[in-house]
């Protein structure tokens, strides 16, 4: 088995004209969890769509699990048991949160199909989802529409959770709850790449990291010795974690 | 607990509309003839309107060539029909039922299959550019039509009603067509169908989802063109459904009826908001009841009175009255 679960070799991606990415080299160790930060339009988001197939690379490979999948469709990358949480958390606002999470749950077709225990497990790890079982998802708060962004991306195992920014936008005591979900998540050995702006998140959860500039990586490493290392974190983000 | 936030006003529309007109009609008995008319115009739209404003939402594709399977079903009844006289010249209406259900149901059967073809080579090369949508359905409308009059003839073809459906009922002074009676409670059939996959199955949660994400559901590993190919089929075949009631309903068809309705069918889709099936039910309604009670009082503002509706509709909720969250 590798022991990286994802891998860009010189991924380029091009929107209409712009040209986003210049080639990333990205590996994301297995079971473990890797953040990637960078500043705004470092390429961060697009570097997870074009891994989601959701943008296509213009050039380099991806592999997931040692399989090319840089031209495959976005249902396709899904069914091998990647998960993704866009920025905007794709919460489908008309349907109620049972609903969002039935559709995720690939296997069920009705609520009652779906894995009785995981949905325990998750309802332990975000409360919220439990109490507003049966209400509209596009009537919860920021927070909580994120714990069912979350939550729908882990109703089903997965090997891979691809996250945009969880925090964005989020009350300290909620990101504090979402710090804690994650880090259960982690002990439960999914692989996690994850795009965070937050310092706290990114201290507290992060095994390994890479830090993008200009659409490419320009550091990659452990997230322990960054969050050491001053000199190198004014250098790379200017600011210090 | 179920979803207690629908929101109800639209629904009380229509009944609005028609208690507001009441005093200008000056006789009950006629306004219960001109509503119940105007019901039945309404729901034969709503049966034609509904998988084009599903096909809109779930991909973002203008069909303006909807109307070709209107056209297509019609005449497709109109030759069924004509085998089966044993049966629509009975005096029962259950007789009548035998011929006219299978009439119905190879409508269907050839609108959809025929929209298969359509997708392929006419909408799915336009994807994502609302212009060129518009320029090509319109045009594989006018090619059908063409191929309409190459197998049926240019000519107006008559769809005489069959016998047992002929007539009308009395309810007080006022006279109800039973095929009127017959178009509201195949509306309502199918409006109970759609409602039933759309809100019971897993089918119709992703399509819901896929009106409002298309992205996201496919995150989730779920092919939307199989989908949408899907909901293509299904809204061809619902239009070619509400070909043979028009066809029925007007007594005759005609290769250009499709082109007729469209734009009523588009108004409807404005008013209920694009997507939503109960908003295109409202919609229905009120541009059938409408047309009806305008075509009463002021014949000459008939069709102006439907953009009139559309307009005050928009300055209220400028994204129809059930408007989606995209």
């Amino acid at each position: 088995m590798n022991e990286n679960v994802l891998t860009l070799q010189g991924v380029h991606t091009h929107i209409g004209a712009y040209h986003i990415l210049h080639g990333v080299d990205l590996a994301v160790p297995r079971g473990k969890l890797t953040m990637l930060l960078g500043r705004n339009g470092a390429g961060k988001t697009t570097t997870l769509r074009t891994i989601m197939g959701l943008w296509r690379a213009s050039r380099g490979k991806i592999e997931f699990n040692g399989q090319d999948v840089t031209a495959l469709p976005t249902p396709q990358i899904a069914s091998m048991n990647v998960a993704y949480v866009p920025e905007n958390m794709g919460i489908f606002a008309d349907l109620t949160v049972k609903e969002n999470m039935l559709l995720a749950a690939r296997g069920a077709r009705t609520a009652q199909q779906m894995d009785s225990q995981r949905l325990q497990w998750i309802f332990k790890l975000f409360p919220p989802v439990e109490k507003f079982w049966n209400h509209p998802a596009g009537k919860l708060s920021g927070g909580q529409k994120q714990m069912l962004a979350v939550s729908r991306a882990i109703i089903e195992p997965r090997e891979l959770l691809l996250i945009d920014e969880p925090s964005k936008g989020l009350a300290p005591a909620i990101i504090n709850n979402m710090i804690d979900a994650f880090a259960q998540l982690k002990a439960s050995g999914v692989t996690i790449l994850l795009v965070e702006q937050n310092i706290n998140f990114a201290k507290r959860l992060g095994d390994s990291v890479a830090v993008m500039d200009n659409g490419i990586v320009v550091h990659a490493g452990s997230m322990k010795q960054l969050a050491e290392d001053e000199e190198l974190q004014h250098s790379l983000l200017g600011l210090a974690l | 607990m179920k979803n207690l936030d629908f929101d109800w006003k639209p629904l009380a529309l229509a009944p609005l509309l028609a208690l507001m007109v009441m005093p200008f009609i000056g006789s009950t008995s006629s306004w219960v003839t001109l509503t119940v008319a105007g019901l039945a115009m309404g729901m034969i739209i709503f049966i034609i309107a509904s998988g084009l404003t599903l096909v809109f939402g779930l991909m973002d594709v203008l069909n303006f060539g909807h109307g070709v399977f209107i056209a297509l079903g019609a005449f497709v009844a109109a030759s069924v029909l004509g085998t089966m006289g044993d049966y629509t010249a009975s005096g029962s209406f259950w007789v009548n039922l035998l011929a006219v259900l299978p009439a119905m149901l190879v409508a269907m059967l050839v609108a959809g299959a025929i929209g298969i073809v359509f997708e392929r080579f006419i909408v799915r090369p336009v994807y994502g550019n609302h212009l060129k949508q518009i320029l090509i359905t319109m045009g594989g409308m006018i090619i059908g039509e063409e191929l309409i009059k190459v197998i049926w003839g240019p000519l107006q073809i008559p769809l005489p009603l069959p016998e047992g459906m002929r007539g009308s009922l009395l309810l007080g002074d006022a006279a109800i067509e039973k095929y009127r009676l017959f178009a509201v409670l195949v509306g309502l059939l199918v409006f109970g169908v759609l409602l039933w996959i759309l809100n019971r199955t897993k089918i119709g949660l992703l399509i819901r989802a896929g009106v409002q994400d298309r992205e996201m559901v496919e995150s989730l590993g779920y092919r939307i063109r199989v989908l949408f190919i899907g909901v293509f089929v299904v809204g061809s075949a619902l239009a070619g459904l509400g070909g043979v009631m028009w066809g029925l309903y007007q007594q005759s068809v005609t290769p250009q009826m499709g082109a007729q309705v469209t734009v009523l069918i588009f108004i409807v889709l404005i008013i209920g908001g694009l997507g939503s099936t109960t908003g295109a039910l409202v919609g229905a309604l009120l541009v059938g009841l409408m047309a009806n009670y305008t075509g009463f009082l002021v014949p000459k503002a008939a069709l102006f009175s439907n953009i009139a509706l559309m307009m005050a509709i928009l300055l209220w909720r400028p994204q129809g009255v059930y408007a989606l969250s995209k």
